[in-house]
């Protein structure tokens, strides 16, 4: 089976809750009892329709105040794909919010309610999915009952974001629009005879055609080493096997590779996985490697193919997104998770602040805020060996810790 | 020697190399298993005896191969379990050659900082967070596994791969770190320590298929048996031990049931079924209209059961 990791943008009120809801319910991923749960708090509260936002808002607070605060994962699957949803709530912490889903997401949902068409947030929504590199984008306008279903709406929305696309910096990205009723059902898992001026794919329909194969971006080989392990056991006396996950393309058994940052060269011997021996390490799969001579490799290393490596250096700019209530500022130090790789940092400098609403930048800046995204040039105590985030997702992208608080107070992408 | 592309195509997953899928939830599982024994000093992988946790012993036997596991596995005992899940822990514990820590409910009622329940909907699943935060401590743990999966509840879907407790064990759920890509930051104070749940991101069918797949031996109450059991609210309960209270008019009949989770007896319900076969109780769970949790009686206790007892230090 395969999975497919979507993240949804909207504002508050776009109904992205009700679209996950709906989903849920015309794909028949709704259990008895939680379906029954719905219907009876729907009840409780006086609604006429079934709220299906109940069925994702899992905190008190969220139920509460009727919104959604953290990120919730959603499940649910077809004949022929697993789906995994993150609900990204669409207030304060938006930005923090979205970036987190998008980073994992391999498809992005950006709702616009028809009613209010194109608003500064889709701006924000979609500079982030395109910041992020989500390669597959659906712009589902929503809320179509309430502007009469009229096509000439749906078209006016649709070439409003048009024109915002002709700003963006990742242009493979494919993007494509629907008009939907996330409350009513309409072109979201079944085709609407409400919109017979729309013939292209329903939601669901788009998403189970969706090529898992060409969906993640293909870089170079990296093989960065989480864990040596050494049985030490009467059979395996002299195992040394280096255990990590393989990203960007393959490796396999008699491939040269250089180990980073001793440069030493080698040849990989054998690929483990479990109690099996393979001749290739596909994308993305959790391998044990041995090599061939006796080098010295320990965790935070990393392995990568004869002339194919990736940069080796103690100093880059990056475009980062701020994450904490507490403010990067110009000269503090940070700790750079690169991977699985820390080192000590300083923000050498802001070089300047990028609006997320494709308006510009701001320069001047000494300090970032939460949700602040900018540029930002920072210095390490030792080299890492990086790509930029253009050429590698995972190779490209590091997390800011903050040393007082341990928390992860930002995401960076390296130029 | 084949590939792994090969191996992966003749068994269905993994199609035409490269893609992920149900596969990748395996190797992010390996991934985050290896993340652990790298980022911490005393993890330790809390087994319940349940299928998920079984699950969770095999991903971990894959992550350190030709290693042992190399963390202990710890099992909070509330004294309620059925005799079955016991027998087969035991079973494993020494296959595996892994050591095996048991703390008792028992222990800590009998210490006087539980007080035990009393009534109908009497159950033990409440005071075990205090028994696993004195074993925590006593241990100086700093990362615990844990088989939770966001698709069971949903307070448990807002839970993340590697979730901080305070020294208290306490969860702040308006209050936690994001995980971006593959990073996993497990950086922490002392006396802090950190909930891991591997498979965050299966589904109650995949960890079923996975048990399918890799031949995994389950406690033998997961397949359908007969059983002396009574009705109550809906739902069906074990009339074969004296920890489930069972008033005088709720009359005890014979039915071929089995269990979906494997709680304690006391708060987990049956299910009829007819499954006695992995490839059976794989089918029932693809056409089951009830939620695997719609069987536990603790989550029922309101709309927030779950999340209430995750913040106090529960999994």
């Amino acid at each position: 089976m395969e999975v497919l990791k979507i993240a949804t943008a909207g504002s508050v009120d776009d109904g992205k809750s009700t679209l996950i809801g709906r989903l849920l319910y015309d794909t028949k991923s709704l259990t008895d009892d939680k379906l029954e749960a719905i219907e009876k708090t729907s009840k409780l509260k006086g609604y006429d329709y079934l709220d299906f936002s109940l069925a994702t808002d899992g905190l008190v607070a969220e139920r509460e105040q009727g919104i959604t605060i953290d990120v919730a994962h959603i499940y649910f699957s077809t004949a022929s794909k697993s789906y995994i949803i993150a609900d990204t709530p669409g207030h304060v912490e938006y930005t923090r919010n979205m970036v987190t889903g998008a980073s994992t997401s391999q498809a992005a949902i950006i709702l616009i309610d028809a009613r209010k068409g194109v608003i500064e947030q889709t701006n924000r929504h979609f500079f982030i999915n395109n910041l992020l590199r989500v390669k597959d984008v659906v712009v589902a306008i929503n809320k179509m009952d309430l502007v009469d279903f009229s096509e000439e709406r749906y078209n006016e929305i649709k070439s409003d974001f048009e024109q915002l696309m002709q700003k963006r910096d990742y242009e493979d990205q494919k993007i494509t629009f629907i008009p939907v009723s996330a409350l009513k059902g309409d072109n979201v898992v079944n085709h609407s005879e409400n919109t017979p001026w729309y013939d292209g794919q329903t939601l669901l329909e788009h998403l189970e055609e969706l090529d898992l194969q060409d969906i993640y971006n293909i870089g170079t080989p990296r093989f960065p080493v989480q864990y040596v392990i050494r049985p030490k056991t009467d059979d395996f006396h002299d195992f040394r096997g280096f255990a990590g996950k393989v990203y960007g393309g393959e490796l396999s058994v008699g491939d040269e590779v250089v180990i980073l940052p001793s440069m030493t060269k080698s040849r990989i011997k054998g690929i483990y996985f479990y109690d099996k021996k393979y001749k290739t390490a596909p994308r993305r799969s959790s391998v044990t490697i041995t090599l061939e001579d006796e080098v010295n490799v320990s965790r935070g290393d990393m392995l990568a193919k004869v002339g194919d490596l990736p940069t080796i250096d103690k100093q880059f700019t990056a475009t980062v997104s701020w994450m904490d209530s507490e403010k990067l500022t110009a000269g503090g130090k940070y700790i750079v998770q690169h991977g699985i790789n820390k080192v000590l940092a300083k923000v050498d400098s802001i070089e300047h602040k990028i609006l997320p609403d494709y308006s510009g930048i701001e320069e001047g800046v000494t300090a970032l805020g939460m949700n602040d995204i900018a540029r930002v040039k920072f210095r390490l105590n030792r080299p890492i060996f990086y790509d930029a985030f253009k050429a590698h997702r995972t190779n490209g992208s590091f997390i800011l810790l903050d040393t007082r608080t341990n928390n992860t107070a930002g995401v960076g992408f390296i130029n | 020697m084949e590939t792994i592309l090969e191996e992966i195509q003749s068994t269905g997953t993994f199609k035409s190399g490269d893609r992920p899928n149900a596969n990748a939830l395996e190797h992010e599982a390996i991934y985050i298993m290896r993340e652990v024994a790298a980022q911490f000093e005393r993890p330790v992988l809390l087994f319940s005896g349940g299928k998920d946790s079984i699950t969770l012993v095999r991903l971990a036997q894959k992550a350190f191969w030709p290693a042992k596991i190399p963390f202990p596995l710890m099992h909070i005992d509330t004294g309620h379990n059925f005799p079955e899940t016991i027998e087969f822990r035991d079973k494993l514990v020494k296959e595996l050659g892994v050591e095996l820590i048991v703390r008792n409910v028992q222990d800590s009622i009998d210490q006087g900082k539980v007080v035990e329940e009393t009534g109908k909907y009497a159950s033990r699943n409440i005071l075990q967070t205090t028994t696993l935060l004195d074993a925590i401590e006593e241990f100086k743990f700093d990362a615990c596994i844990g088989g939770a999966r966001r698709d069971e509840e949903k307070a448990r879907a807002k839970e993340r791969i590697f979730s901080v407790r305070d020294d208290f064990g306490q969860w702040d759920e308006k209050n936690q770190r994001p995980e971006l890509f593959d990073m996993l930051n497990g950086q922490i104070e002392m006396g802090q320590n950190v909930r891991v749940f591997p498979i965050s991101n299966w589904t109650e069918l995949d960890v079923w298929s996975y048990i399918q797949k890799e031949n995994i031996e389950i406690p033998s109450i997961y397949f359908a048996h007969k059983r002396n059991t009574f009705l109550r609210d809906g739902l069906i309960w074990s009339a074969e031990d004296d920890v489930v209270f069972r008033a005088e008019d709720e009359t005890v009949e014979e039915r071929m049931v089995r269990f979906r989770t494997v709680g304690d007896m006391s708060c987990t319900a049956a299910v009829e079924s007819y499954a006695d076969t992995i490839d059976k109780v794989v089918s029932e769970i693809r056409d089951s209209k009830i939620s695997e949790r719609g069987a536990r009686i603790d989550d029922k206790r309101s709309e927030a059961a779950m999340e209430k007892r995750k913040q106090q230090g529960y999994f």
